[in-house]
């Protein structure tokens, strides 16, 4: 099947099961590539010749998830410092001495803080005692995508929300947007708080002016590698990674077998990370 | 006609002005950059060394929106058994050693900078 | 007809020379903030907006304002605002053209404005917002330019151009909606999310808008010897005053959802902007003062323009006094309050608090120099033809 033929089809499914009609078609149509691109996409396809058996499959209907165990993070305190050490590493997300210049993409927070909408009275302490960890929702109903004006930010085949740091304009409308906060903006340039001789030499940095977030390690996923999170937490199933559209995939499972709950749910934006308390 | 003197007067300084390059290099465009060849002895690129040339910043557009945008993360290119995947840093950079040898030869002649490095990150940036 | 502008005394270039030189200091901040990044305004990832986008959502209810002035004398044929229907769509495009910059200043990639035209999405506000805010400003500077044309040639004005006329109404309307839709369509932020975000905006821009026309009308009569004419004025106080009751009723009926429902997320921005906001032992209250300003200038400034005995005084500094602290009072509400107060508290209900520092100030008063130089002159050619007729 050649490429043009094979991305119709997958821009009729997607725009099929997305349930959006006619906005979802407009989306693609405007946001479709220019001329040049497609031009070069026909020399790409020349040039690949038989090289197409290797490509994965169109892989429509993934939605990646995530299931946080706060059990396990509260039984080794250390747990929660390592997932941000690791995240921070494999992303380069700088650490600025200035709280107002700050970046984040993973880290941990109070259980009021994290679950404004679980307020009930007199709490137990064991809940009072969980350091949470946030990080952004990949929401399957993403308010900072209706937001982005330029699609810089978009749901992914996958489910993950990316970012486009090509194209990002950084009108922060999807940090107003983003009811959960997980949204960082730079302020001025990451490599000022960056150790470029230490940083991770397969992913970029990124560049003033432009917004950022947690991408559920597409980079990784995509390769078929588990999120830098869920790997350093080693055998302790503390993070849960897989595909919530899978009946039969290990987090439906534990999702299945366990209490679960989301951050802000009321606000119908079905976030896909759960938290096991 | 009024003041043609001074409008004919006013045009010349123009031409001269926006040709001003062409005079200062005496109608010389300068020594043509030779850039490094590939380090680790490769002898082939993901596409003919022409097309590369000419139009290798559509073929890294085409890329970057296959694999941030699409999630189509399928190999560039095969060489000897070897994959390669469609990644300026993981790929391109991996042979061609050197930004300053390579990309910033004909850029700096071509007075092009592409805003590439402000993210991604250079050999020369990282030990 | 620009010639006109060429032409003036020498305070008339006195100002222009200091407006001019404070849009050169904004100018070099602007390059600081340009080389450096944002970092350089008082703006985190806790209040991620901060004068520039209050100022331009104030700015937008001055564009939309003018209307007020077209609406009667087109629609209505109120023949009084005739001279002064000018000086509202010429307020508008200065208005307009001081949103769009500020919308560049605000940007991280300012360069890279021209993505929301390639990449347009129609599920985005703002991409309507732009598509509004350009649309108004094309049809002002059309509108405005073709009548005075055609006063000056003392002829009446082509029949094409009132079918523009008449688009730019809804067109008004429409700029300060799609205004508020950048803020009342978004989730997890309760200040903002209300569907009265809209009528309020308009309410308040109805009032400021005029208002400021007023004290410049009055202002010319002192400078330029133009006179609005007196008829003209008292309609356009009475617009005020509807418009400006409207507005605080509108504010009166947040505050009773939040208080009376007692949701805390309905009542946090309120109690952080009026009272001040208690969290884990420190109140939080650097807008408490911005707040009250608003309800005291309101009630001296509809006081003076209300009171029969300051409206029909001899001496019309009352009622520019008035006006004034309208336009003032609403700047506090929309330009400061609304905006930076949304952001408080944070959706981790955590309390940010935000301070400009000098560079984002002076960027913010530069583009208001910027304003006010383009209003001056544009008001120069407009009375410049004005003066040319009667002669």
């Amino acid at each position: 099947m050649d490429k043009k033929r094979r991305d119709f089809l997958k821009i009729a499914g997607v725009s099929t099961l997305a349930g959006l009609g006619g906005t979802a078609v407009v989306d693609r149509l405007v946001s479709g590539t220019s001329p040049v691109q497609s031009e070069a996409a026909k020399h790409a396809d020349n040039a690949q010749g038989g090289h197409d058996s290797h490509q994965e499959e169109a892989k429509s209907g993934n939605r990646y998830g995530m299931v946080i165990d706060l059990r396990e993070f509260k039984k080794d305190p250390a747990l929660g410092d390592k997932v941000v050490e690791v995240c921070n590493h494999t992303h380069n997300v700088p650490d600025f001495p200035k709280k107002k210049d700050e970046i984040k993409w993973v880290w941990l927070t109070g259980y009021e803080n994290a679950f404004t909408e679980h307020s009930q009275n007199y709490k137990d302490q064991g809940t009072l005692d969980n350091e949470v960890l946030v990080m952004c929702n990949h929401c399957d109903n993403p308010p900072c995508v209706r937001a982005c004006p330029t699609r810089a930010t978009f749901k992914n085949a996958d489910g993950i929300v990316a970012m486009d740091y090509h194209r990002c304009i950084g009108c922060r409308f999807c940090m107003a947007a983003c009811p959960y906060g997980m949204r960082s903006f730079n302020w001025r340039d990451p490599r000022f708080a960056l150790d470029m001789n230490k940083i991770n030499k397969e992913f970029p940095t990124r560049m003033r002016g432009v917004v950022e977030k947690c991408n559920f390690c597409a980079e990784r996923v995509g390769l078929g590698k588990q999120p830098a999170c869920v790997e350093v937490c080693g055998s302790s199933k503390a993070i849960v990674f897989g595909n919530l559209n899978d009946p039969k995939s290990e987090i439906r499972k534990v999702l299945k077998e366990n209490y679960t709950i989301q951050r802000k749910p009321s606000l119908g934006t079905h976030p896909s990370v759960f938290y096991i308390v | 006609m009024y003041d043609s003197g001074k409008i004919l007067t006013g045009l010349a300084i123009f031409v001269l002005f926006v040709t001003f390059p062409i005079w200062y290099n005496h109608g010389d465009a300068g020594a043509v950059p030779k850039v490094e060849k590939a380090a680790n002895n490769a002898t082939q690129c993901v596409r003919p060394v022409d097309e590369m040339r000419s139009e290798h910043m559509q073929l890294l557009n085409e890329w970057r929106d296959d694999v941030l945008r699409t999630g189509d993360r399928s190999f560039a290119v095969e060489v000897d058994g070897k994959k390669y995947q469609k990644s300026l840093m993981n790929t391109c950079m991996k042979c061609h050693t050197s930004k300053k040898k390579f990309c910033d030869e004909c850029h700096d002649y071509a007075s092009v900078s592409p805003y590439c490095w402000d993210c991604h990150v250079a050999p020369e940036d990282m030990n | 007809m620009f010639e006109k502008a060429l032409k003036g005394n020498n305070n008339y270039w006195i100002w222009l020379a200091f407006l001019g030189a404070v849009m050169s200091i904004a100018g070099i901040c602007y390059i600081r903030q340009f080389t450096t990044g944002l970092t350089l305004t008082g703006m985190s990832r806790d209040v991620s907006w901060g004068l520039y986008i209050s100022q331009f959502t104030f700015l937008v209810g001055v564009a939309a304002g003018g209307v007020m002035l077209v609406l009667p004398y087109y629609i209505h044929n109120y023949k009084e605002f005739g001279r002064i229907t000018i000086l509202g769509e010429f307020l508008a495009i200065a208005a307009l053209l001081m949103c769009l910059t500020f919308i560049m200043a605000d940007l991280g990639q300012p360069l890279r404005a021209l993505n929301v035209v390639f990449y347009a999405q129609p599920g985005s506000m703002l991409f309507y917002d732009m598509l509004v805010l350009n649309g108004y400003l094309g049809l002002n500077i059309l509108c405005g330019w073709v009548i005075l044309t055609a006063e000056r040639k003392g002829t009446h004005p082509p029949k094409w151009i009132y079918f523009f006329v008449y688009l730019s109404i809804p067109f008004a309307v429409s700029i300060h909606t799609v205004t508020a839709m950048l803020y009342c369509g978004l989730p997890g932020r309760h200040f903002w999310l209300s569907a009265i975000v809209a009528p309020r905006f308009l309410a308040s821009a109805f009032a400021a808008g005029p208002s400021l026309i007023v004290v410049i009308a009055l202002i010319l009569r002192r400078v330029a010897n133009y006179d609005a004419g007196k008829k003209a004025l008292d309609k356009m106080v009475t617009i005020i005053i509807y418009a400006a009751i409207i507005n605080v009723f509108f504010v009166g009926l947040e505050f009773f959802v939040g208080f009376y429902s007692d949701i805390p997320g309905h009542k946090h921005t309120l109690q952080y902007l009026f009272f001040g906001l208690e969290h884990h032992g420190h109140v939080y209250d650097n807008l408490v003062p911005f707040m009250w300003g608003f309800v005291f200038l309101f009630v001296i400034g509809l006081t003076l323009i209300s009171t029969p005995y300051f409206r029909n005084n001899k001496n019309d500094i009352w009622i520019g006094l008035g006006c004034a602290s309208i336009f003032l009072s609403f700047w506090l509400d929309k330009g400061v309050g609304f905006v930076l107060g949304g952001f408080v508290p944070t959706p981790l209900e955590e309390v940010v608090e935000y301070y400009p520092p000098a560079n984002e100030i002076l960027i913010t008063m530069g583009v208001w120099a910027m304003g006010a130089f383009i209003v001056t002159v544009l008001y120069k050619i407009a009375i410049g033809v004005e003066e040319e007729m009667e002669a």
